[in-house]
């Protein structure tokens, strides 16, 4: 299906997963992502693969858990509210070295909170949401084609790593209808799942999923083996896109449905004078801290944007180690940021320059 | 104006055809021409996309909204607004409905289909856009359209042709979808009552197809 296609975000994830070579979905609905679970519905009993409903967003995370002990492409999606019960089921999943695609489409809180688009997920999707020593890798898409290629990249990577990855969205991004093309998917050279549980056949010793660990130092030492891996994601697989950086005086930054209306904010301080520039990280974990380094060298000052009360801001400063103001200018609960509001937080911050 | 001037008109089809879009469309073309007109919002099933996000412009243009007390708000349940019922007790004034997507969208039509029919002053619009997944097929928009007219229980009259691509929709993209549009209709055996195109597009096409509607893209636009 190379043709051109008008496709809304939370279908594009449920196609190019199917794509990807996912055919194991379990859902529970929340809008805003529940066209995702609605399409997954329709789409895979035509190709053989299984869509279930599931009781609960913990039941959802657990039948990922058990497809993909068993080797299968398997994902799940919900917003904010139903990826905080799913919490302890990723922290299953890292605990017990398994790949899985997870989608949270953010809505605004705390609490049951609201239904419009939100990045208050931030911390959750990045910083742990459930227990324990662990990472997921979190990849934001800025736009419908983005969510194509970064749900491949989420199978691949979730494979390739043995670690849950999350794809952190948020209400635009999955109810906007863009222009997009499903290329073929081809993916990266993988590992053999020698550790699932499928059929021994009577070759080899049985496998077992687990993450509990009687022996404290055994836990210590799958732990520290689990962070070497983390170290390895860190190393090879942060990316971002930088805007207009070259010169950029006052580097915005912005991840998701923010840089889109960042970018604008930044061509119309461009055009007032203004040496604005874009900084979008496309991975959250691993966060791209060598490209904020390089970004503070010709930077005064930074802005984040973010659809929150200021979360991403604290990496960022962590990432240029505090040698330059770090603003911020965000709405919460549901409000989205206009570029105006962006131009004008940036002017102020550009008067001192 | 290629709109139809019946008491009521429907508008039914898949998710993201563009329904809410030509709806307000219609309602804008008719209130122009000096009617007193009102538009229904009966979807129930996307609390994102609605009649509801054009509310400044019907204010502005004197056009009645009738839509849910929650609508554009955190509020996600499925309500119908009390007054929808005024918009079939009063047979004098042209109201344009807009229904939900699919069958789940439609099923909140079914609710006045006994008035629908027996007023039988009405038309119900097939709207269509090849470039949805889903609905790339004639055979599966007319699968749509059979299951729309199933959970609604109200026969449809004729199709709205509006295939695009969004903001990258072209002449050629009108053009290409015509055998589509065609197939659809004879599946269904439904006239093409008109086919969508924005302005500068329309006045291109004007001499290649017959019935170009032209429109505006109204409503949420976040970028």
């Amino acid at each position: 299906m190379a043709d051109k296609v008008l496709v809304k975000g939370n279908e594009a994830l449920g196609e190019a997963a199917i794509a990807a070579g996912c055919r194991f979905f379990f859902g529970y609905p929340i809008t805003p992502q529940t066209e995702l679970s609605e399409y997954m519905a329709k789409r895979m009993p035509k190709i053989g693969g299984t869509f279930l409903q599931a009781e609960s967003e913990i039941a959802a995370i657990n039948m990922v858990l058990g497809a993909s002990s068993a080797g299968a492409r398997a994902m799940t999606s919900s917003s904010s509210p139903g990826i905080s019960l799913k919490g302890e089921g990723i922290s299953y999943i890292a605990g017990s070295d398994l790949p899985a695609v997870i989608v949270n489409i953010q809505r605004g809180g705390p609490g049951l909170g609201g239904i419009q688009p939100s990045q208050s997920d931030y911390f959750q999707a990045t910083k742990g949401g459930g227990h324990g020593d662990y990472h997921l890798i979190v990849l934001a898409p800025n736009s419908v084609q983005e969510i194509v290629s970064l749900t491949f990249d989420a199978f691949d990577l979730a494979d390739l790593y043995r670690m849950p990855v999350m794809i952190l969205g948020d209400g635009m991004l999955g109810q906007m209808m863009e222009p997009v093309v499903f290329p073929e998917h081809s993916e990266r050279v993988l590992p053999e799942k020698t550790w699932a549980t499928d059929t021994t056949k009577g070759l080899r010793k049985k496998n077992i999923i687990n993450s509990l660990y009687i022996k404290p130092d055994v836990l210590e030492k799958i732990n520290f083996e689990r962070y070497a891996r983390y170290a390895e994601v860190e190393a090879k697989e942060a990316r971002y896109e930088g805007y207009l950086l070259e010169d950029a005086e006052l580097v915005i930054t912005a991840y998701g449905a923010t840089s889109r209306i960042s970018r604008n904010a930044v061509n119309a301080l461009r055009a007032k004078g203004i040496k604005a520039g874009l900084l979008r990280p496309i991975t959250l974990w691993p966060f791209p801290k060598d490209a904020y380094k390089s970004a503070a060298k010709t930077a005064k000052a930074f802005l984040t944007v973010e659809m929150s009360m200021g979360q991403m801001i604290e990496d960022v400063r962590l990432a240029i180690d505090c040698l330059r103001p770090v603003h911020f200018c965000g709405r919460t609960g549901g409000m989205i940021p206009t570029p105006g509001e962006i131009e004008a937080k940036a002017e102020e911050i550009a008067r001192d320059f | 104006m290629y709109f139809p001037q019946k008491r009521i008109t429907i508008y039914a089809g898949h998710y993201g055809s563009g329904k809410t879009n030509l709806a307000v469309n219609h309602a804008l073309a008719l209130r122009r021409t000096g009617k007193r007109v009102k538009i229904l919002d009966l979807d129930i099933v996307n609390p994102y996309f609605r009649t509801q996000d054009s509310e400044a412009l019907f204010r502005e243009e004197g056009i009645e909204l009738i839509a849910s007390e929650f609508a554009g708000t955190n509020v996600d349940i499925p309500a119908v607004p009390a007054a929808a019922q005024s918009a079939f007790d009063d047979r004098e004034t042209p109201v344009i409905i807009d229904v939900g997507g699919d069958d789940a969208g439609a099923l909140a039509l079914g609710r006045y289909q006994k008035t629908i029919r027996e007023e039988n002053n009405y038309d119900m619009l097939l709207v269509i856009n090849r470039f949805r997944p889903l609905a790339r097929m004639p055979e599966e928009a007319a699968e749509i359209a059979r299951s729309i007219e199933w959970a609604s229980r109200v026969p449809f009259t004729g199709i709205a042709a509006n295939s695009n691509l969004g903001g990258e929709t072209d002449a050629e993209t009108i053009l290409s979808s015509e055998g589509y549009t065609l197939e659809v209709a004879r599946l269904l055996g439904l006239p093409v009552v008109y086919r969508a195109a924005r302005a500068d597009l329309a006045t291109a096409l004007r001499h290649r197809l017959e019935r170009i509607q032209p429109v505006e893209i109204t409503g949420k636009v976040w970028f």
